[in-house]
């Protein structure tokens, strides 16, 4: 009932205003033609003009300046730094470009409006004018390439040797987390050794991987280099950390990887952001369906010592889930006892 | 000369409105299309808005027309938002400002502006126009399946639309959508060769590339780059088909999904994503190079001044067109590709800033000084200007890979593209539209309805998508159905609501146009000759052209199009068809050497028979 009541008003009230527009109309056919060029409409559009360069300015200053604090993500990482750094000059550059051409834009309107009496210049070129605003665009963008590729290679650069590694694996909908153990190296992987317990695929035949731990939350060391290898199961995802400036896609099949080093633990975040429940998230940012929005998992950054007696505590996955020693070959059975820390 | 070709025709209803091969038609057949695709494409993101800016909204009342998508509970299924949001993206970027935009005015002003009686085969030109046609109407019936339409995002990345276990609408969905694809690109082919055709063999006399207005440099760029980009759709998608269809690994490599190991191996999701955005950045031209073009026209019209900088106009179109080939792994920074790679596509993404920055300045300086008319299509050509500069700034920072790595795939990404390419195309679509429109059905649109849909429009679009990049700063994802699941992003819930209300006023505002674009063409006032005292060759035509647009000899141009305001003239206009003789008052010194030349243009041959008969 209400939406067909909705409906008959809506349709009322377009009725109403065509026959208002046929009024109008038939109104001015009756008044006789005017030249449209010099007439009000034209006045009052070229006042708009400046109307909206000056509310959308304030408005733009106003908000920017109110909400800097909740736009403006706390950055807990090394290269982040460096990447906002860049980020902040890019936007004074580009600021300026933008704050001048958008007010000689609305400017010139309404300087310029139609006016009988005057004429337009006839300026169809400048080619010394031109020149100058082909060079300096470039220059100042040679600039921000010059600074953008020095980031860019640092960022991009190898970790070194002694990085934490780490692998990340994301699937529908969520992401697992695998530590290499105390041999330091985590163990091989085959997705076609996959299955409801085994979301990893570890390889069994590999040493390295009779060590290694899957906790719930990614678990980070403040000030050390932290390689993170990244991959996917099912189709691609992103892995996403808002606070560190870290973003790579993962992809099945080509593994990727991602180096950075924490500089916030999750309780000093919490005192600078004054948010006792403050915790750093993973997410997904590669479109990978239904679940998507909730690819999420808490990161915990600690101090170095914490992280390794977090570290050594850690129960290993075989351990955790001793009938796979099933599938360890006999000869390195004992080895995998001894490596996963089960009993005899 | 004597031509009798439009007399012995009997033109039926079929072949004069359906199957019609007159350009003109033709054109009006894309733009009624684009307008239906605009309101649906609108519509979804009306859709996507409430469940964005309203989450806890109860969606019941969408249930007559989403049925089972909308939930028990009354929300709206997060994987129909996704399939929203894809479709929302394919028909607003390929049916709307590509066939709706490209095919409407390079269809309508081609042969107008260049002085031919039609297109060069009026034949692939209807056959242009149906193929759209076909794949319109495989999309649209995919939007309507039980298991939904393609959902893995517009840009459709594999192994999501290659599995359809991985979501419902990599089923049937996603074979329509690369089906209806196909069939698209088939049009855009016919039509590209056909414009390009038509612009270098179809000229006037006189009509030298020097002296072709800047909409025709900008249809003509914009179907080589067409040309030479969408084949390379063709063959992902066929790669696509193949890993969907017959087992292939094109793009699947060791995927483990629903609790079972696929057997393929070796492929890369990867080269989906390099030929996928070869085509996929030069369709950003695609879609604003003749907004540009249309823009630049009026523009100058409506200043009443030559386009500033004519040939660094051109120069700065031909460096875009070839530049835009090169920049397309920048949508792939963080995609895994070798950082060296990233490196060199960021020093050529930050280069073709250069052309269009240029191309800013020109604008700005062809206003500056002019008399300025305000008309709806000058309005939305200044619009687009705005546009193109926020947009276009934004796009310096994504475009730096190292910025890139926090931006990507953030709001602030949807901000940028949704102001460059979306509303500034569809504002040159809008402008072409008013300025256009006496020429197509011989009738004025009413102006004062035209500045009430400007400003809202112009106010809508800005209160959209600027508060975009504050949430892109913020770090929000895109493609988010809702944001309440992580602590980062649980904010700025006022400001979604305030965009989605100003994404539905914008909408709203669109019947305005719709109105008074319908109810003109039928009840508008009849236009004069010349309803913007312009100079080029579409205003010598009769109000409403037949076919073959000049009832006589076509008519012989002299001089470039943009002769407004000479010193000297008495009127502030010139049309490209007043020989240099008549105009010695205004001349300049060497065009006063060009009279010599004009008896040679009037004497030659005029080779009507090309026109296809």
């Amino acid at each position: 009932m209400t939406g067909f009541v909705i409906v008959l008003a809506l349709f009322l009230i377009s009725a109403i205003l065509v026959a208002l527009f046929r009024l109008h109309t038939l109104v001015e056919v009756i008044r006789g033609k005017k030249d449209e060029r010099s007439g009000n409409s034209n006045k009052v559009n070229a006042a708009l003009m400046v109307v909206f360069l000056v509310t959308s300015f304030v408005l733009l200053i106003w908000y920017s300046v109110k909400e800097f604090d909740n736009y403006n993500l706390p950055v807990a990482s090394e290269h982040g730094v460096t990447t906002d750094q860049l980020f902040w000059w890019t936007m004074v550059i580009t600021g300026v470009v933008f704050i001048i051409t958008q007010i000689l834009l609305f400017w010139f309107p309404f300087k310029y409006q139609f006016s009988e009496k005057r004429k337009a210049l006839f300026y169809p070129d400048n080619t010394k004018l031109e020149i100058i605003w082909t060079v300096v665009p470039a220059i100042a963008l040679a600039g921000l390439v010059l600074y953008g590729l020095l980031v860019w290679n640092k960022v991009m650069q190898p970790a070194p040797k002694d990085a934490e590694v780490i692998e990340v694996m994301g699937y529908q909908f969520a992401w697992k987390v695998r530590y290499p153990g105390k041999d330091k190296e985590l163990g091989g992987y085959d997705y076609r050794l996959i299955d409801a317990v085994n979301a990893f695929g570890m390889n069994f035949n590999d040493r390295a991987s009779f060590d290694d731990f899957s906790p719930r939350e990614l678990h980070l060391p403040k000030g050390r280099p932290v390689e993170i290898k990244i991959r996917a199961r099912d189709v691609l995802h992103s892995f996403y950390l808002p606070h560190f400036r870290v973003k790579m896609d993962a992809v099945p099949g080509m593994p990727t990887r991602f180096a950075f080093t924490p500089t916030k633990t999750t309780e000093e975040m919490r005192a600078e952001t004054g948010n006792p429940d403050f915790n750093y998230e993973l997410a997904c940012t590669e479109i990978c369906g239904r679940g998507h929005f909730s690819m999420r998992l808490i990161v915990v950054v600690h101090e170095p010592e914490e992280y390794d007696k977090w570290y050594a505590e850690q129960e290993s996955w075989l351990s955790k889930n001793p009938d796979y020693l099933s599938k360890v070959p006999s000869d390195m059975k004992e080895l995998a006892m001894v490596k996963a820390n089960i009993a005899q | 000369m004597d031509h009798s070709h439009d007399h012995e025709h009997k033109e039926t209803f079929i072949t004069k409105y359906v199957f019609s091969q007159d350009h003109k038609t033709i054109a009006k057949q894309y733009l009624i299309t684009g307008i239906f695709w605009a309101l649906i494409g609108g519509a979804m993101s009306i859709i996507f808005r409430l469940q964005l800016g309203f989450p806890d909204m109860n969606l019941e009342f969408l249930r007559p027309i989403l049925g089972g998508w909308i939930t028990p509970t009354g929300k709206l299924d997060p994987e129909f938002y996704l399939a929203l949001v894809t479709m929302h993206g394919t028909i607003m970027v390929f049916f709307v400002l590509t066939a709706g935009l490209s095919g409407t005015f390079s269809n309508f002003l081609i042969p107008l502006q260049i002085g031919a009686r039609d297109m060069a085969s009026g034949f692939l030109n209807m056959l242009s126009y149906w193929f759209f046609f076909l794949s319109s109407v495989v999309m649209f019936i995919s939007i309507f399946i039980p298991t939904g339409p393609a959902s893995g995002g517009w840009v459709i990345y594999p192994p999501l639309s290659a599995l359809p276990q991985a979501m419902s609408g990599s089923g049937l969905g996603m074979t329509l959508w690369l089906v209806a694809m196909v069939f698209f690109i088939v049009s855009i082919l016919l039509g590209g060769v056909n414009y390009i055709t038509t612009i270098i063999n179809l000229r006037t006399r006189g009509m030298s590339f020097s002296k072709l207005p800047l909409t025709i440099w900008s249809f003509f760029l914009t179907a080589i780059i067409g040309l030479l980009s969408f084949p390379v759709l063709v063959a992902a998608a066929l790669l696509l088909i193949f890993d969907r269809t017959f087992g292939t690994s094109f793009y699947l490599s060791e995927i483990f999904i629903n609790g079972e190991a696929l057997p393929q191996m070796g492929g890369s999701p990867i080269l989906f994503q390099h030929l996928f955005w070869f085509l996929g950045h030069p369709e950003v031209y695609i879609v604003l190079l003749p907004a540009l073009g249309i823009t630049s026209e009026i523009i100058a019209t409506n200043s009443r001044k030559p386009i500033f900088g004519y040939k660094a106009m051109i120069i700065s179109m031909l460096g875009i067109t070839v530049l835009s080939f090169i920049v397309w792994a920048h949508h792939m920074f963080v995609t895994g590709m070798n950082p060296f790679l990233g490196s060199i596509f960021m020093l050529l993404t930050l280069i073709i800033a250069i052309p269009s920055a240029v191309k800013v300045f020109n604008y700005l300086t062809t206003l500056w000084k002019g008399n300025i008319v305000f008309t709806p299509a000058m309005m939305f050509s200044i619009g687009l200007v705005s546009f193109f500069i926020s947009g276009g700034l934004t796009g310096i920072f994504l475009g730096n890979s190292a910025i890139d790595i926090q931006l990507h795939d953030t709001y602030f990404v949807v901000a940028h593209f949704h102001l460059v390419m979306g509303s500034a195309s569809f504002f040159g679509m809008l402008a072409g539209v008013y300025h256009w429109f006496p020429k197509m059905f011989g009738r004025m649109m009413d102006s004062k309805l035209g500045y009430i849909h400007f400003w809202l429009t112009f106010a809508g679009v800005y209160l959209v998508f600027f508060p975009l990049h504050y949430i892109g700063i913020a770090g929000f994802p895109r493609r988010y159905y809702s944001f309440t699941n992580f602590d980062a992003f649980n904010m700025f819930t006022d400001l979604n609501s305030l965009v989605s209300i100003a994404a539905i006023v914008t909408f709203c505002a669109q019947f305005i146009f719709l109105f008074n674009f319908f109810y003109s063409m039928f009840r508008g006032k009849k236009a004069p000759a010349n309803p913007w005292r312009s100079n080029t060759i579409e205003w010598t035509t009769p109000r409403v052209p037949g076919h073959g647009n000049w009832p006589g000899e076509i008519p012989i141009v002299y001089r470039w199009p943009y002769d407004y305001s000479k010193p000297g003239a008495a009127e502030d206009f010139i049309l490209q068809t007043v020989p240099f003789s008549e105009t010695k008052e205004s001349n300049l010194p060497h065009e006063n050497e060009l009279i010599a030349e004009e008896e040679e243009l009037k004497n030659m041959k005029v080779e009507e028979e090309s026109h296809g008969h």
